[in-house]
């Protein structure tokens, strides 16, 4: 049945709704790698530049990259409460949305805080990774949780 | 090469909801466009057209630019769709630009649409998130009020770049648009009001954010032969300057290394930035088409060459990141500049006369036309006549630029990864 919101201009309801098989592709080991509670990145031998999310081929020269274990501690390099959201994610605010510094890495990496009042989270906080135990094959099988 | 010139543009009232097609309300702004030359143009002698959309997913239609290539009868005329996220439609100009440049075409319609009101804001903060890593960033509940208030964050963590500066920003366009009579919004704000509103994501309020908006826009470029002979007084512009800009989809792989001089900049003039630039505070794809656009322009002290700017102000923070990466101020220096009087109609260098992003809305694939139709006029002159109604009480001149000869526009995608610069001048 269509659903019939207005007549004059005329307007109905659509509906919209796609299931994917996507793939990960050259990254998969980063997921994976999660479920073995390490955070995997990228690093080129060619310039040097480390990469987390990792990349196959070198964001900055373009030569093939080799993997590595980042650490599982680094610092809040930006962040922001979120108190509101894409639809998928409404159900979540407020949350902490930041980027993770890490020694050694030379990008910063997107993920949430946990464990701490949202008003608790500073610039230069110290963080540690913390993973789900029930993956779910995302960049949300990791988290950051205050250290200590 | 002949110059390539602006001769007219139209637009629709930016509006949450506008119940016409897509197609329709691209042929209203083309309609005001051809209405402005008085009949001197008309649709034969469009040899060319650049439909500039931002969003399949808010269609559900694909190639919606056939749709509108054929409603407005330019078929069977060559014609592209350009899509660069919000940067769409400063991407068309320069598509636009380069079919006149390039000979391909003497007469080329640049449009672009948005209509975004057919979902929620929620679902439509969703599309537009797709436009962000869909592997990476989005999946973590990324979307762009998060992204833009991790760079505001940022920004005044290392600069100490405040609320108030980023609410004045807000403030004054919010301002500007009670002129203007084709802006969304036409509310009064204080700065304590901004700062005081319902936060959108910390230290972003509501207020300080734009909206999902429906529209259509467009520009007549064409070869300086044809400017003549459409506006016989000489009341075109001319583009002369375009740069273009990217950088990485994910924010968080952005170099830290240092400062890309703008043309007339002295050595050592960011010493205090080296190994910190751009970071998730600025916007390196931003200052590189700045460097372009001034490079071709002869600009080297934009401040003194400019007479105004529409950008981007999707979020009141990235205005005052924009005055840096332009140069209008020194890095770190936006806050101040707004704090200085420096943006407001009257000061040193207007930005966003029309009310920009933030009040006039934000259409995607319209918003980049939008800016250039404001341009014109302000170089026309013509603002009064086009952006007043005496009947709802808007004074349009009081947003005019006096004696406005150089104006820039800037267009913006995703965080920074598509910007568009163009420099117009008065004949």
């Amino acid at each position: 049945m269509t659903h019939v919101y207005n007549t004059n201009p005329l307007q109905v309801g659509r509906h919209y709704e796609i299931d994917s098989i996507h793939s990960y592709g050259e990254v998969t080991d980063f997921f994976l790698g999660l479920q073995k509670r390490k955070i995997l990145a990228t690093r080129c031998p060619n310039c040097g530049r480390t990469w987390l999310p990792p990349r196959r081929d070198c964001g900055a020269c373009g030569k093939p990259t080799e993997w590595f274990e980042a650490p599982l501690a680094g610092k809040v390099h930006s962040f922001s409460v979120l108190h509101f959201a894409a639809e998928a994610f409404m159900a979540d605010v407020p949350f902490v949305l930041a980027y993770i510094e890490f020694e050694g890495i030379d990008t910063v990496f997107l993920s949430r805080v946990t464990g701490c009042k949202p008003e608790e989270v500073y610039i230069g906080m110290p963080v540690h990774a913390k993973f789900r135990r029930l993956v779910d094959w995302t960049p949300n099988d990791v988290v950051f949780v205050p250290a200590g | 090469m002949s110059r390539v010139c602006i001769v007219s543009g139209g637009i629709t009232k930016f509006a949450k909801a506008n119940l016409l097609t897509q197609e329709a309300m691209c042929k209203d702004a083309l309609d005001y466009a051809l209405n402005d030359l008085n009949g001197r143009l008309e649709l034969r002698d469009i040899q060319t057209t650049i439909c500039t959309y931002f969003s399949d997913h808010f269609n559900s239609q694909l190639l919606f630019d056939s749709l509108t290539q054929d409603y407005l009868a330019m078929c069977p005329k060559p014609s592209m769709r350009i899509e660069g996220g919000g940067a769409t439609g400063g991407l068309g100009i320069r598509a636009g630009f380069m079919d006149i440049a390039s000979g391909l075409s003497e007469v080329c319609l640049v449009y672009g649409f948005e209509k975004m009101s057919e979902v929620n804001t929620e679902k439509g903060n969703e599309f537009i998130a797709l436009a962000s890593d869909t592997d990476f960033d989005f999946p973590v509940g990324g979307y762009y009020s998060g992204y833009y208030a991790n760079m505001a964050q940022r920004h005044m963590h290392e600069f100490g770049t405040t609320s108030e500066q980023m609410a004045k920003i807000a403030v004054k366009n919010y301002d500007n648009a009670f002129h203007n009579r084709w802006a969304q919004k036409h509310e009064r704000w204080t700065v304590e009001e901004v700062i005081k509103a319902p936060i959108i994501a910390t230290p972003l309020t509501r207020p300080m954010v734009c909206v999902m908006s429906d529209g259509a826009a467009c520009l007549i470029l064409c070869t300086e032969e044809w400017a003549k002979r459409l506006r016989p007084d000489g009341d075109y512009v001319v583009i002369t300057g375009l740069g273009c800009g990217t950088d990485t989809m994910r924010l968080g792989d952005r170099p830290r290394g240092d400062v890309i001089p703008l043309p007339g900049d002295q050595p050592g003039k960011y010493d205090y930035l080296v190994g910190r630039w751009p970071g998730v505070a600025s916007f390196r794809g931003g200052r590189e088409a700045a460097r372009q656009a001034y490079k071709q322009a002869n600009i080297t002290r934009p401040l003194e060459q400019i007479d105004f700017a529409e950008v981007h102000d999707a979020y009141a923070s990235s205005e005052l990141q924009t005055y840096e990466d332009l140069g209008f101020a020194l890095y770190g220096q936006g806050g101040r500049f707004v704090e200085e009087g420096h943006p407001y109609v009257g000061g040193t260098l207007p930005v966003n006369p029309s009310g920009g992003l933030l009040a006039c809305g934000h259409p995607v694939g319209a918003t980049g036309i939008m800016q250039g139709v404001f341009a014109l006029w302000q170089l026309q002159g013509s603002i009064s006549r086009h952006c007043g109604d005496a009947a709802a009480g808007i004074d349009g001149s009081k947003i005019q630029v006096e004696n406005a000869r150089r104006g820039l526009i800037h267009s913006h995608a995703g965080t920074g990864t598509y910007i568009a610069v163009n420099i117009l001048e008065r004949a």
